[in-house]
C-alpha cells in the first residue's frame, strides 16, 4: 500500500536525519514502524527503501561508529542533505519562474517544477505568473534527448543508430558524449566517437531507434577546456569557400534572394541582374528552385544545372 | 488533536487522484509524495505561519490532500530507543504552524536534473536580447550555483544558442520599443508570398521558440495579434507614438504549438522519398504513414498553400504533392514555366 510505504520512508528519513551516530539495520528496524519482523523480509524491504531514497538524491551514508563493534550502520548527514541557505531578492525570485517555464512541454519540466518546490520550501516566493517581456521555450521532441542528457549527466558512453545526411542506411555509432547543445532550435550531441577515434557531432533528430548505455556512470572523461558549443558551431557553421552566383530575377520578385545580394542592377525587359554569394550549391539550388519562374541562374554552370535538375524532378 | 486517532484513518483523498503529470507537486507514487512531505515542513517553517489555501496552491494539491499530508507528518513516530514524535504542527483556523520540526526544517538539496533545469533556463534568458533584467539573472545564477554545489556542474555540459540570425540592431530596437512602450513600423518579409510588407505594430512580448526569436505584437494592419520572426524584419523604425495594445488582444498560447491548424485549412498530401524525410520533422504534420521502400506519405493543413508550392519546387524529385489537385497543377505549371527559361 502506497500510503504505508510513504509513512515508512518518511519515518526512515526522519530517523536517519536525527541520528547522531550510524544506526545499524537492527536499530533502524526497531525504531521505524512498518518493517516486517522477519529479518530476511526486513532486509529486502530495507534495501529497496535505501535505493529509493538514493534515487531521490537523499545522501544516505554508510559507515561504522568509531570505537564501536564492526557492524555497518547508516545515517543521513544533515549538511549533505540540506539545501544551503539561499536568499533571493524579489527581482531574482521573479526570473526563477521564467527560467522554469523554459522547459514547459519539454524533458526537464518535472525537474524544473521540483526545483521550484524546494526553493519555495526554502522560503523563496518564486512567482509563476506571466510577466510581460520575454517567453523562451526549449523543445525536446527528439526521443534521444532524455537518454543522451542522462549519459552526459552521468558520464556514460552510448551507442545508437545514426542516419547521416546522404546515406541510405543508418549506421551504428559509439560515442563518449561530452555535452548536448541546442543551436537554432535543434539538439546536437558532441563527444568522442570511439570507432573513428575523433570528436564528432551528431544531430539528435537523425538518431534512429533507441540510445543504449555501453558503460557505467563516471566512465567518460570530458577533456579539460572542452567547449561543446564551439564544437557544434564549427560542425554546423558555414563552409569557408564562398562563390558568387549571377541571377536574373523578375522585378518585384525574389525578395529572399535579393536580401543577401552583393549587387542588384535593373536589366532589360522587367528583369534585374543580381549577384549573390553562396557556399553550399545544393542548398542554394533548392532555394532558387523554390522561386520557380521568377529566377533564372546565369552562372555558375553547376548551380544552373542543379536548379534545372530540381525543376525537372518536380515534373517527374 | 490526538495522535492515535488519525493514524491509519485511511482518508481516500490521496489515492483517487490522477498522477503522472510529471510535476513534483502532484503525482501519485510513494516517493513523489515523500518529496512533497519533505518540502512541506520547511515551507511552513520558513514562513512561520501560512494559510492552508495558499500552501495547497503552492504545492498544486487540494486542501484535503494537504490536510492528509499534515496528518501524516504529525503522526510520524519513532519507537526506539524511546517512543518519540519528532514533528509537531497544527492547522487550526486554516493557519499552519510547525512547532517542532526536528531535523526536517530545511529542504533537500537540489538534484542534478533540478539544478540543471533552472540553470540552463536562467543562462538562456541571460543571453537573450530583450527587456528582461540581466543583472537579476546574473545574481540569481550565482546564488543558485552556490546553493546547488556539485549538482550545478552537469548543467555546464548543456549549451543553448538561440537565434544568431536575427540582426542585433533589430533585436536591440525591438527591446528598446518594449522598454519605452512605443509603436514600431516594420518592413517585414513574408516568404510564403516572397514579398516585403509594411505595417505598424504595438509590441507585446518576445517569444523564443525552436531557436528563433519572434515579436508578438498587435498588428494594426491585420487588427489582430501576429508573430513576426525577427530574422525576417527587413527594416524597422521606432515611432514617436505610444503602443496601444487593445484589451481584446490575447497572447499566443505558445505551449500548444505555434502552428495550429484550423478546420478551414487546406489539406495537403505529400509523398516523400528518403532524401525528403526531413519535411516530416520540419513541419507539423497531421499524419505520417510509411509507404514502404523508404517512402513516406504526410498530410498537413495550412491556410496558405503558397509555401507548399515553393517547398515542392525545392524538393524536386525528393517529394511530390499529390493533393489537392489544383495545387498539383499549379506546381507543374510553375516548374514548366521555369524550365522554359533555361531552354
Amino acid at each position: 500500500m502506497s500510503k504505508q510505504k510513504t509513512e515508512r520512508l518518511l519515518s526512515l528519513v526522519v530517523c536517519l536525519l536525527s541520528a547522531r551516530r550510524y544506526l545499524t539495520a537492527g536499530q533502524i528496524r526497531d525504531a521505524v514502524p512498518g518493517y516486517p519482523e522477519a529479518f530476511d523480509a526486513f532486509k529486502r524491504m530495507f534495501e529497496r527503501d535505501k535505493d529509493e531514497l538514493r534515487e531521490l538524491g537523499i545522501p544516505l551514508e554508510t559507515g561504522t561508529n568509531a570505537g564501536a563493534d564492526e557492524e555497518v550502520g547508516y545515517r543521513i548527514p544533515r549538511q549533505a542533505y540540506e539545501l544551503p541557505e539561499i536568499r533571493l531578492e524579489p527581482d531574482e525570485a521573479a526570473v526563477l519562474g521564467l527560467a522554469a517555464r523554459v522547459w514547459r512541454q519539454a524533458e526537464l519540466a518535472g525537474a524544473a517544477a521540483g526545483a521550484l518546490l524546494k526553493l519555495r520550501a526554502a522560503g523563496i516566493d518564486a512567482e509563476e505568473t506571466t510577466q510581460p517581456g520575454i517567453e523562451p521555450r526549449l523543445q525536446t521532441e527528439e526521443a534521444a534527448f532524455a537518454p543522451l542528457w542522462q549519459a552526459v549527466r552521468d558520464r556514460r558512453p552510448v551507442t545508437f543508430g545514426y542516419q547521416a545526411a546522404g546515406r541510405t542506411v543508418p549506421q551504428r555509432r559509439k560515442l563518449e558524449p561530452w555535452g548536448v547543445v541546442n543551436r537554432h532550435g535543434r539538439w546536437y550531441v558532441a563527444g568522442f566517437d570511439q570507432d573513428r577515434g575523433q570528436e564528432r557531432v551528431f544531430r539528435l533528430s537523425r538518431i534512429d531507434g533507441p540510445v543504449s548505455f555501453t558503460g557505467p556512470p563516471g566512465s567518460v572523461a570530458v577533456p579539460a577546456g572542452t567547449d561543446v558549443h564551439n564544437l557544434v558551431q564549427a560542425w554546423d557553421g558555414a563552409p569557408p569557400s564562398v562563390r558568387t552566383a549571377v541571377l536574373r530575377i523578375r522585378q518585384g520578385a525574389g525578395f529572399g534572394l535579393r536580401r543577401r545580394a552583393s549587387a542588384d542592377r535593373p536589366g532589360p525587359d522587367g528583369w534585374d541582374l543580381v549577384e549573390a554569394p553562396f557556399s553550399d550549391a545544393g542548398w542554394y539550388a533548392d532555394y532558387i528552385a523554390s522561386f520557380g519562374a521568377d529566377v533564372v541562374v546565369i552562372e555558375p554552370v553547376d548551380l544552373r544545372e542543379a536548379v534545372i535538375r530540381r525543376l525537372k524532378g518536380a515534373l517527374a | 488533536m490526538s495522535r492515535g486517532s488519525s493514524r491509519g484513518s485511511g482518508r481516500a483523498g490521496g489515492s483517487g487522484r490522477a498522477g503522472g503529470s510529471g510535476r513534483a507537486g502532484r503525482s501519485g507514487t510513494a516517493t513523489d509524495r515523500l518529496q512533497r512531505l519533505l518540502a512541506l515542513v520547511p515551507y511552513v517553517v520558513s514562513r512561520e505561519v501560512v494559510g492552508l489555501a495558499e500552501t495547497a496552491a503552492a504545492f498544486e494539491i487540494t486542501e484535503n490532500e494537504l490536510v492528509d499530508d499534515l496528518n501524516m507528518l504529525w503522526c510520524v513516530e519513532l519507537r526506539s530507543p524511546d517512543p518519540y514524535c519528532p514533528i509537531d504542527l497544527s492547522y487550526e483556523g486554516g493557519e499552519i504552524m510547525v512547532s517542532q520540526a526536528e531535523s526536517m526544517d530545511r529542504p533537500l538539496r537540489l538534484g542534478t536534473d533540478e539544478a540543471s533545469a533552472l540553470l540552463i533556463g536562467l543562462r538562456m534568458l541571460a543571453e537573450l536580447p530583450g527587456p528582461q533584467d540581466r543583472s537579476a539573472l546574473r545574481r540569481t545564477i550565482a546564488k543558485l550555483e552556490a546553493a546547488a554545489g556539485d549538482a550545478a556542474t552537469a548543467s555546464a555540459q548543456v549549451a543553448v544558442h538561440m537565434d544568431g540570425r536575427a540582426p542585433l540592431d533589430v533585436q536591440a530596437q525591438v527591446a528598446e520599443a518594449m522598454r519605452r512602450g512605443r509603436r514600431l513600423h516594420l518592413s517585414y518579409y513574408v516568404p510564403g508570398r516572397d514579398e516585403a510588407t509594411e505595417r505598424d505594430v504595438d509590441p507585446m512580448r518576445l517569444l523564443l521558440l525552436e531557436g528563433r526569436t519572434y515579436l508578438e505584437a498587435w498588428c494594426r494592419r491585420a487588427e489582430a495579434v501576429r508573430l513576426f520572426r525577427l530574422d525576417r524584419v527587413l527594416a524597422l523604425t521606432l515611432l514617436d507614438v505610444a503602443a496601444e495594445v487593445p484589451g481584446e488582444a490575447k497572447h499566443v498560447d505558445v505551449d500548444s504549438g505555434l502552428f495550429r491548424p484550423s478546420a478551414s485549412d487546406v489539406r495537403v498530401e505529400l509523398e516523400l522519398s528518403r532524401a525528403g524525410h526531413w519535411v516530416s520533422h520540419y513541419y507539423p504534420c497531421e499524419q505520417v504513414s510509411d509507404l514502404g521502400d523508404g517512402r513516406l506519405k504526410v498530410v498537413l493543413r495550412t491556410p496558405d498553400t503558397g509555401w507548399v508550392r515553393r517547398l515542392a519546387l525545392r524538393l524536386g524529385e525528393d517529394g511530390k504533392v499529390t493533393a489537392p489537385e489544383g495545387l498539383v497543377r499549379e506546381i507543374e505549371d510553375e516548374a514548366t514555366a521555369a524550365l522554359a527559361q533555361y531552354a
